[in-house]
């Protein structure tokens, strides 16, 4: 199946999802410069990496959402294709609009990086059908800016439509409703401040990653 | 100040210059400088950028070995690690400025570290520190700790390059002059290595990154003189990072090395555009012409002393390949970074510099390096100080509340607060970092079955107690962490941190330091390759704790054999290889119990040390031991319990040595590792040893969730757990 991982100016996970996905496909995935205008074609899945995409500077985010390659994204998005952001992937789906709410800086100020356990609150969904019976899973969290936000309407609804796809244990960043990852109403577009690409080798991280990875290719 | 500025005595002066040295350059100009012209001679003469106490003693160390493809001279050493991989890796000091500005002076710490060894051809794959701070009640040491670990995660978090490991001591003697090293190690091929030579003449010489401001001009002067109250003046020469340019800088130099469109390259660290340009051209033996008017500039009206002087980060600069400049050129604004053709090489053996079409500077190259003061320096190393025996040492009564003490002692204490704050797994090659607490930290080399070991170490108590002994003991102590994790030790960086050279006592720290190392090298055949020598870290002529740090790189070849401290399991064997006299002179137990801070240091047995180690090495190798880790600060209770944490394990400890208890416990006996066995390895593990001559105890049990000691201590994990974790969030709070 052929996937693509976007690189804005300091990406800086970028490699790390083309492994995870090469692992999980078989196939390395095309790497596209956010200059592109337009995906090349037969892509099935795209994932945003993380990283500090124009250091930060603005708002996280911000600037990558307006890339000449989000437009196209934001456009194919709408049409049902799969895209998944992770940490810095995740905020600029947001400024991009593709996810609601925002991610402010952590609760304790201060970038934190450590193992964290998750909660998987919806197993149904195409990015988490393949973990089973499996409802905690460790992924690494590494960001300063992971505090999710969203107004009480927007909670509840994500919440009622099972949007919320995973919830810390231990909320490391005072997201809301110790939200880690959601995604959008129609369950395509997902994002999250952990890392699960980097949880794919017994090495490095476990590999509690490999099954979000499986359930979003498997799905499509 | 401009070029028709005259040159008087106490310009020269201002620019750190002695009346000799200035003899020097009216001679080897034939005519007084311009200031332009004195500005340069200055920086290039600095204590910083010349080494001039130094160098005569720098050139005893071992520099070379099988594996050494460079040496010190380049911006980086490198080594041979197999299958056509080089790694590449330099420590550096960032340490007045961090004082003076903490978070910019850390932040650009790691970036010009960064940048000294991507200018070779590598990428980065980890980053280490080795940072001293004053005593946590100093009132300075909170906010210098908090933007100093902003600072270095700031940076190193944002370039994604994973903060793997590193280690923080406090003590009263930093309180005036904090020290900040950073370590960057990369990997490139062997065969595709990038130098500075700047060669050929008519080449073009590019300027890329970020635009030349007035910040940090004369901040290698700054780093040439010590402290006095008036120190926070100084803070205008402190230059201010953008780690964002330098992820660019990063990915367009891999990119553009990859075509052969470089001749050499150098990047714009101290003394930026001087140094850069003086250094391509001394080592290619060519002359550089250079038209400031093209310059990229940040600010207004900046003149040629200011352009010349300016420590603007995130600059390279490079001479490339006649007919490669539009490739030169595509791939720079690709990734959106300023770049502009300011100059040619020639064959005049000059620097010429031009300014508003008028000449402004015009100096031959090679007096700039090869009349470099050279100093021979008046020192004294001091003597060690006496032996203190055992029995002179007070024995704690009370061994539950000793252990705790050491263990939440601010050296000994966890450093979670710290290592959270970076990324230590960006890349995804991080197999282990700070978070097991082991020795070294372990780095696998993209796509394969093999990884790097590092780990940075030196510990100023003993070599302040005895210079000579001390820095063997840095050595040693890297050399073993890496044998720890079954690495095969290849070659040192080192960051010499001292006071005031003009002080024979403090020289002599430095001659001894160097002595001590440079013999442990030797018998370890472990080189240094590259590093850096920080002097004048004095405020009001109290200098710091004599600071040798060393950091080691050592090569997995396979990453089926390697172990941690983490892997003791229930039922397991603790054997303690290496030999025990008990050894508190200058120990942790001494300085934390009983606040003295005395005696001479435990000797190191170098032979000792490499039987030791061989040994264990090949226990690992053989797959005998579930955990390894060495004896050091605190001894062998301090080992035990971090193993314990590690693992997650109780464990009891069984007396089988006839010192006193707490030379049993808490002695700094060195060559010695403590590992997990299974129980049917034990008699071979102890059996091959003693046909080995290495010395091999049994001493206690791993199991149950308490720590114990026999006739000392019997604490519970989790409760003295949560004490080591208290000091830094209760100091930062």
């Amino acid at each position: 199946m052929k996937t693509a991982v976007i690189t804005f100016p300091a990406s800086n996970c970028n490699r790390d999802a083309a492994v995870a996905l090469e692992k999980v496909t078989g196939v390395k995935p095309e790497m596209v410069w956010h200059r592109e205008s337009e995906l090349p074609s037969g892509i099935k899945f795209v994932v945003l990496p993380g990283g500090f995409s124009y250091g930060d500077y603005l708002r996280c985010g911000a600037m990558a959402s307006r890339s000449p390659i989000v437009k196209d994204l934001v456009e194919k998005a709408n049409k049902g294709l799969a895209i998944a952001g992770f940490c810095n992937g995740f905020q600029v789906l947001t400024e991009a609009g593709l996810l609601p709410g925002a991610l402010m800086r952590n609760r304790g100020l201060k970038f934190v990086c450590r193992p964290e356990k998750l909660n998987i609150t919806n197993s149904n969904s195409r990015y988490t059908s393949k973990y089973g019976d499996v409802t905690e899973v460790t992924y690494p969290v590494a960001h300063h800016d992971g505090n999710y936000y969203a107004d009480d309407d927007t909670l509840n609804k994500l919440e009622k439509q099972g949007q919320v796809i995973f919830r810390y244990a231990n909320n490391p960043n005072g997201s809301a409703r110790d939200i880690a990852g959601i995604c959008n109403e129609a369950g395509n577009v997902f994002g999250m401040m952990p890392h699960p690409e980097r949880a794919i080798d017994p090495l490095h991280g476990g590999t509690d990653g490999l099954g979000l990875f499986k359930s979003i290719i498997e799905s499509i | 100040m401009n070029i028709k500025t005259k040159i008087t005595p106490e310009i020269v002066a201002e620019h750190g210059l002695s009346a000799e040295e200035y003899d020097i350059i009216l001679d080897r100009l034939g005519r007084e400088p311009n200031i332009n012209e004195l500005g340069i001679f200055s920086v290039m003469w600095s204590e910083h950028c010349s080494y001039k106490s130094s160098r005569r003693h720098l050139g005893k160390f071992l520099t070379k070995g099988d594996r050494v493809i460079q040496g010190p001279g380049e911006n980086a050493g490198v080594i041979d690690i197999d299958d056509g991989d080089a790694i590449i890796f330099k420590m550096e000091s960032h340490n007045h400025p961090s004082f003076i500005e903490p978070y910019q002076g850390a932040a650009t710490g790691v970036g010009g570290i960064m940048r000294d060894v991507f200018t070779m051809g590598a990428r980065p794959i980890a980053l280490m520190n080795a940072l001293r701070f004053g005593e946590p009640t100093h009132w300075k040491t909170k906010q210098l700790v908090n933007g100093v670990v902003a600072g270095i995660g700031g940076y190193g978090n944002c370039v994604g390059v994973p903060t793997v490991g590193g280690e923080t001591n406090f003590h009263k003697g930093y309180n005036g002059n904090i020290l900040v090293n950073a370590m960057c190690v990369g990997l490139a091929d062997a065969d595709n290595v990038f130098y500075s030579a700047a060669k050929g003449v008519g080449n073009p010489i590019f300027y890329v990154g970020s635009k030349t401001g007035r910040d940090g001009i004369h901040g290698a002067t700054m780093a040439s003189a010590e402290f006095d109250d008036d120190s926070e003046e100084k803070r205008p020469t402190v230059q201010v990072g953008d780690p964002f340019t330098e992820k660019l800088l990063i990915e367009a130099c891999l990119e553009l090395m990859a075509t052969d469109a470089i001749i050499a390259i150098q990047d714009m660290g101290a003394a930026g555009l001087t140094s850069s340009s003086i250094e391509m051209a001394d080592k290619g033996g060519v002359g550089i012409s250079l038209n400031l008017d093209k310059v990229p500039q940040r600010e207004e009206n900046m003149t040629p002393y200011e352009m010349m002087l300016s420590e603007s980060q995130e600059r390279m600069l490079m001479v490339i390949q006649p007919g490669k400049e539009k490739l030169a050129y595509e791939i720079f604004e690709k990734w959106e970074l300023d770049v502009a053709k300011i100059g040619k090489t020639t064959d005049t053996g000059r620097l010429v510099l031009r300014h508003n079409r008028k000449k402004v500077c015009d100096i031959p190259i090679a007096p700039l390096a090869d009349d470099a003061p050279n100093l021979d320096r008046p020192y004294e190393i001091p003597a060690s100080l006496p032996v203190i025996d055992a029995s002179d040492v007070h024995e704690t009564q009370d061994y539950d509340d000793a252990l705790v003490r050491i263990m939440s002692s601010p050296d000994i204490a966890s450093k979670r607060w710290i290592w959270e704050q970076y990324d230590r797994h960006v890349m995804a090659d991080t197999v282990d970092s700070s978070q097991s607490g082991g020795d070294a930290a372990i780095v696998r080399i993209h796509g394969k079955n093999k990884a790097v070991a590092i780990s940075t170490d030196c510990t100023p108590r003993y070599v302040q107690a005895d210079p000579y002994m001390g820095g063997k003991q840095c050595v040693a102590e890297t050399w073993r962490n890496l044998t720890c994790v079954g690495a095969d030790p290849i070659a040192i960086t080192d960051c010499l941190n001292f006071g005031n050279p003009e002080r024979p006592e403090i020289m002599g720290q430095f001659v001894g330091a160097i002595e001590g190392m440079n013999e442990a090298c030797r018998a370890f055949d472990y080189p240094v390759v590259s590093g850096n020598v920080s002097l004048y870290n004095e405020t009001n002529g109290v200098a710091i704790p004599p600071t040798p740090a060393v950091g080691g790189v050592g090569l997995i070849p396979d990453l089926d054999y390697f172990t941690t401290l983490t892997g003791a399991k229930d039922g397991d064997t603790l054997v303690l290889i290496g030999d025990t006299q008990g050894w508190l002179g200058s120990s942790i137990y001494l300085r934390e119990i009983l606040r003295r801070e005395e005696g001479a240091p435990p000797p190191v047995d170098l032979e000792a040390e490499k039987r030791n180690g061989d040994y264990v090495r090949k226990l690992i190798r053989n797959k005998r031991v579930n955990a390894v880790h060495d004896c050091s600060d605190g001894g062998l209770a301090v080992a035990a319990c971090e193993m314990a944490f590690a693992g997650n394990i109780g464990l009891q400890l069984s007396r089988a040595i006839g010192c006193p208890t707490h030379a049993w416990l808490f002695g700094e006996d060195q060559a010695r590792y403590l590992v997990a066995v299974e129980e049917n390895s034990v008699n071979p593990v102890i059996s091959t040893a003693k046909a080995k001559g290495v010395s091999a105890q049994i001493v206690g049990k791993v199991g149950g969730d308490r720590l114990m000691a026999d006739g000392a201590f019997d604490v519970s994990l989790a409760g003295l757990r949560e004490k080591h974790e208290r000091f830094l969030p209760e100091l930062m709070s």
